[in-house]
């Protein structure tokens, strides 16, 4: 118990005397995330809106695919990833292992399906309501994809923060792809990972409180975004 | 634009006009003429089919057999663009006001100036020149339905169809709406329109479509569908009888 107090002083100690290796760590996670974010907005966002609006066969098992895509084991994303851009890989010229690229590659597949997936569920809901006007006022269905996701929008950041959530707290496909390697590709959950095994509890927990605040913050986002959004009838379920 | 120029409405013509939907006939109207000066308005029970002509006049839905035509022409792309709809409950965009009438606007490809000076022009019309920063969804029923209605204007329309706009408003806000119906009658806008409210035909109507079943039971003018209707089914609507 004593032990595990000593542990959480130097823990506290880390995070207030802003320890250079501490927020290097926090800050490479930060930026390989975000980065993986925004890629996987660029490329789901289209895809969620067009597959709410377009209607085509095989549609239905396109949307399957999307949101079982969602629940993907990250370490089977990492090892797919791994080979993909290991050596002997269709990308390893590009020589991108244990680079953070890597790690953010990793992270967007892992996000793309998740940030698709509530895209279409929430532009579906919205062009359902808008389809009758927007074609009165002679908006064709592809124009209708930018209308829907600007009228979207709150609920649509609720999506990035849900995919920024679920790549900050990822551990299995970075450290496959990322290798863990100090001052590299080491971020919050593979540190944890390697600390906790060494027994250097007090970085471990540093991080662990790190990454719980940042989980809270973007919780915290998602709420006041939610209430904001229901406010302005932006939600309809 | 067209809505600020006096001139006489278009004229719009049905013709052989059927909708089925799973072998059952929804609407049949074999022949239907809606060229005289002043509103028209649709009346009949639930189910009579007003929506759905409503539907079909604007090209929102389309017919299993026949054809509408606009001034001798069978219904095209230009003619639909020269025409908007008011649906019973106002679809606003999740913006401000002045956004909601900046988007048509934009899509007219008016310049900035011309717009801003547009959607002013068109937030005194409705009586919401102080709310033109406000976010749309938070006006008042009867707000929002105006909004619906000035944003269907913005766009210049020959016809404008609208479907119930004052049916979950206040005496109050329903005046203002059927003033502005007025006015955009009065400067040559064609006017069709679907209520149940048999005062609100009084008050507005040039001449009155009866509609039960699917089918049109009479046409003619305001005054004579209202005061002596040849048809049972109108007289006993008009009556207020529960006619079903």
């Amino acid at each position: 118990m004593q032990d595990f107090a000593v542990q959480f002083s130097h823990a506290t100690h880390l995070i207030l005397s802003g320890d250079p290796d501490l927020w290097a760590i926090v800050l490479l996670s930060l930026k390989v995330s975000m980065l993986a974010v925004l890629i996987s907005a660029i490329i789901g966002m289209p895809i969620g809106a067009a597959l709410a609006v377009a209607r085509f066969p095989g549609r239905r098992a396109l949307i399957i695919l999307m949101n079982a895509l969602m629940g993907f084991p990250p370490v089977v994303v990492g090892l797919l990833v791994y080979l993909m851009l290991s050596r002997s890989g269709p990308l390893g010229v590009l020589e991108l292992l244990y680079t953070p690229t890597a790690m953010i590659i990793a992270q967007t597949v892992l996000v793309t399906p998740i940030i698709a997936a509530l895209t279409r569920q929430v532009v579906e809901m919205l062009a359902e309501e808008y389809s009758e006007q927007l074609r009165s006022l002679g908006v064709s269905r592809l124009a209708s994809v930018p209308v829907l996701l600007w009228d979207a929008r709150l609920a649509l950041v609720t999506a990035l923060l849900a995919g920024f959530g679920r790549a900050i707290a990822e551990v299995g496909a970075v450290i496959i792809v990322g290798g863990n390697i100090n001052h590299v590709t080491r971020v919050m959950t593979t540190t944890i990972a390697l600390e906790t095994s060494k027994g250097n509890l007090a970085l471990a927990l540093a991080l662990g409180a790190i990454l719980i605040g940042i989980a809270i913050a973007v919780n915290a986002m998602v709420s006041a975004l939610t209430l904001r959004a229901e406010q302005e009838g932006l939600r309809h379920a | 634009m067209r809505d600020l120029v006096p001139d006489m409405p278009s004229c719009l013509e049905v013709d052989r006009l059927r909708v089925e939907r799973n072998g059952k006939g929804l609407l049949d109207v074999p022949r239907l003429l809606l060229d005289g000066p002043g509103p028209t308005l649709i009346l009949g029970p639930n189910g009579a089919g007003k929506s759905l002509l409503l539907r079909c006049l604007h090209g929102l839905i389309r017919a299993d057999t026949g054809r509408i035509l606009q001034d001798g022409h069978v219904l095209n792309a230009a003619h639909k663009a020269r025409q908007a709809m008011v649906f019973q409950q106002p679809v606003l965009l999740r913006r401000s006001v002045s956004a909601n009438l900046d988007f048509v606007l934009k899509r007219l490809g008016l310049s900035r100036a011309a717009r801003k000076g547009r959607i002013e022009e068109l937030l005194a019309e409705g009586g919401l020149d102080t709310k033109a920063r406000q976010s749309a969804r938070s006006l008042s029923g009867g707000e929002a339905q105006r909004l619906a209605i000035l944003r269907a204007l913005a766009l210049g329309p020959e016809t404008l169809f609208l479907d119930e706009p004052t049916s979950a408003l206040d005496p109050s806000a329903t005046q203002m709406i059927e003033a502005m119906i007025l006015r955009a009658s009065a400067r040559g806008v064609r006017i069709v329109m679907v209520t149940h409210d048999v005062g609100q035909a009084r008050r507005l109507a040039a001449d009155i479509v009866m509609m039960q079943g699917g089918r049109v039971v009479e046409h003619g003018p305001a005054k004579q569908v209202l005061e002596a209707p040849r048809c049972p089914a109108s007289r006993q609507y008009l009556a207020g009888w529960l006619v079903t």
